[in-house]
């Protein structure tokens, strides 16, 4: 099963080049133009991208996380979710690296088959680094006016926390 | 202005709190090293962008983009009626979709960062309804097999590190409707 994660990309990129052969493309060729397209993409991502993560490690470094973890952890029970997971809900919009890092430890001081520990790994597998993806998707695409975007991804987050901590209970428990 | 606003307010709360809380030094030095990280990121992250976009230009020019477009065309053309007419951007949207269930972060964002361009050509600088709906279908996540978590648990002893699969397909699900339905009623309330 791990092998065939592992192999997936190398296997799906030999098959399309593949597949562009039988259909007589240059493949090499095209993706060498594709590649090229895609080094313009990234300096457009950078400086929104440096924007964004400066503030949210400050906001890391000043321990106001751990603040609100505690402020919200009554509200949480009344929801239904382990009140243990609120530092992990509060980095997860914000940085991928963060969110593994506390869900590892979630993990592994409940142990990986507690209820926390699968809450947890639920949540993290069932949600994805909202203000990052905002930042690069319309930094590369020039936006400025984000309009409704990031309350919409935000419901979609909070939604997707309740909903971890109710298909754990309901598929284990 | 809602980027400013938030931002303004993260670095603003950060500064202060952190002083409050006798971490003003701390604060000081992670804005520094939050701007190196975020070059690091983009330089990590070049190659593999590159390298799908180059990908992505293949599976357009042999057809392979068409088929997928038409496998997913009856779901998306309900999410992106702007664009259903547009192949370029169906295209894109399609591989961005599949690259996402498949759990290739690294293909889907180049994917949809694609997409992204090509729709802001009709509403430059603005995000549209079908951007918006586009960034919201990405922040919820789609994957099928959790395979980091599920690494995850298998290192810290796990008797069983898939079992969590139908929880997280139930949580995903959820998830994804609310954003979907979230963002429609946004995009009839919000004014442009």
């Amino acid at each position: 099963m791990d092998l065939f994660f592992t192999m997936l990309v190398p296997a799906l990129i030999a098959a399309v080049a593949l597949y562009g052969i039988f259909r007589r493309v240059d493949v090499y060729e095209a993706l060498v133009q594709g590649a090229g397209e895609g080094l313009g993409v990234l300096v457009k991502i950078v400086p929104p991208l440096v924007g964004l993560l400066s503030a949210v490690y400050m906001l890391r470094a000043s321990g106001i996380l751990e603040l609100a973890a505690r402020l919200l952890a009554p509200a949480l029970s009344v929801l239904g979710i382990p009140p243990e997971t609120a530092p992990l809900m509060l980095v997860r919009p914000i940085s991928g690296s963060a969110a593994l890092g506390v869900g590892a430890e979630l993990i592994s001081v409940y142990g990986p088959d507690s209820q926390i520990g699968r809450t947890a790994a639920v949540m993290l597998g069932s949600t994805e680094t909202t203000f990052y993806t905002i930042a690069v998707y319309f930094g590369a695409a020039g936006i400025v006016k984000t309009r409704y975007a990031i309350p919409a991804a935000l419901c979609a987050d909070l939604t997707g926390f309740a909903a971890a901590a109710w298909a754990v209970r309901m598929v284990f428990y | 202005m809602a980027m400013a606003t938030i931002w303004t307010g993260m670095v603003t709360v950060a500064l202060l709190y952190g002083l409050a809380a006798g971490n003003g030094p701390a604060v000081a030095a992670a804005a520094m090293e939050g701007a190196g990280a975020a070059v690091e990121l983009c330089l990590s992250m070049a190659g593999v962008l590159c390298l799908w976009m180059g990908v992505m230009e293949i599976m357009r020019r042999s057809g392979l983009s068409d088929g997928l477009s038409r496998l997913l065309r009856p779901v998306l053309k309900r999410l992106y009626p702007e664009f259903k007419q547009d192949k370029a951007v169906m295209d894109c949207i399609s591989a961005n979709v599949s690259a996402n269930l498949l759990g290739l972060g690294n293909a889907a964002t180049p994917l949809g960062i694609q997409a992204a361009r090509q729709m802001s050509r009709k509403t430059p600088g603005v995000a549209s309804n079908a951007l918006c709906m586009l960034v919201v279908c990405n922040t919820a996540s789609i994957q099928l097999f959790p395979t980091t978590v599920a690494g995850m648990r298998l290192a810290a002893g796990s008797a069983a590190p898939f079992d969590i699969l139908p929880a997280v397909w139930l949580a995903s699900a959820v998830s994804v409707s609310a954003g979907i339905l979230a963002a429609k009623c946004f995009a009839r309330v919000w004014r442009r």
